[in-house]
């Protein structure tokens, strides 16, 4: 399920990264990137019709087509779980759309937990 | 106005060119971005379906004043039985493209969500076509 959260706590990507201490792969550009929720899904349909504009999506997908629906539907940023690393084409898409792709070691159950508790 | 994409078999690479287009000029066009929205999720889809299930296609986009109209055309091989195919996790993907997290069976269903209206017409062996509407 989708967390949405008020404007006026909008936390931006860079903020995340310090707190949930995240790498940063790629799109650098976009980590003044303001977050609205998180989505959390490894079924792309599944983003595709649920998530919302200014999310953060949690994933273990690595390939380009994240990035492609990142970019479609206006995402923040992707985090990778899992030490999972993005393919090489999705870290140039990500350059090329400015979307953040970030990753941690930890596994998703515990990287939401803390995302959770970051965005509430 | 008119906008033409080919779209290959199994190029999961090229999947989201037509909707990225699209949606393009609808910005510049100041279409409502709530509307842009539910477009590109369609399209998205129907792009995809092309891709992960037949041997190729075509997808139009006619743009006027007041709808936009999507013609997804491809070249087989046909869906036999479309009621099941529009059901909510019905699919018939490859084990490959399911671990790509496509093949969900949520892409016609996301489809028919996001248009006013939605039409499928299919002949196993020869082709499957899609046309979708949505008021702009």
């Amino acid at each position: 399920m989708p967390i949405a959260i008020g404007k006026e706590d909008e936390m931006k990507v860079s903020e995340i990264v310090g707190k949930l201490n995240l790498k940063v792969f790629s799109g650098e550009v976009g980590l003044d990137r303001k977050i609205s929720g998180a989505y959390v899904s490894d079924l792309l349909s599944d983003v595709m019709g649920n998530a919302e504009e200014g999310m953060v999506w949690v994933t273990l997908q690595t390939h380009q087509n994240v990035l492609a629906i990142a970019s479609l539907k206006e995402l923040a940023a992707i985090i990778l779980v899992k030490n999972f690393e993005p393919e090489a084409d999705t870290v140039l898409h990500s350059y090329e759309e400015g979307i953040p792709v970030l990753g941690t070691d930890l596994p998703t159950f515990e990287i939401v937990g803390k995302l959770y508790n970051a965005l509430k | 106005m008119k906008l033409v994409f080919e779209i290959a078999r199994g190029d999961f690479t090229a999947a989201g060119k037509a909707s990225s287009g699209i949606k393009k000029v609808l910005k510049q066009l100041l279409v409502d971005p709530k509307t842009i929205k539910r477009i590109v999720v369609a399209v998205y889809e129907a792009e995809v379906n092309v891709v992960a299930h037949s041997v190729g296609g075509t997808l139009t986009a006619n743009i006027s004043g007041n709808e936009i109209t999507v013609v997804v055309q491809d070249y087989g091989p046909g869906i036999s039985d479309i009621e099941q195919a529009m059901k909510v996790g019905f699919s018939t993907a490859s084990r490959k493209v399911r671990e790509m997290g496509f093949g969900a069976g949520m892409g016609l269903p996301n489809i028919k969500k996001n248009t006013d209206e939605l039409t499928i017409q299919s002949q196993p062996g020869k082709g499957t076509m899609l046309v979708f509407s949505i008021s702009i």
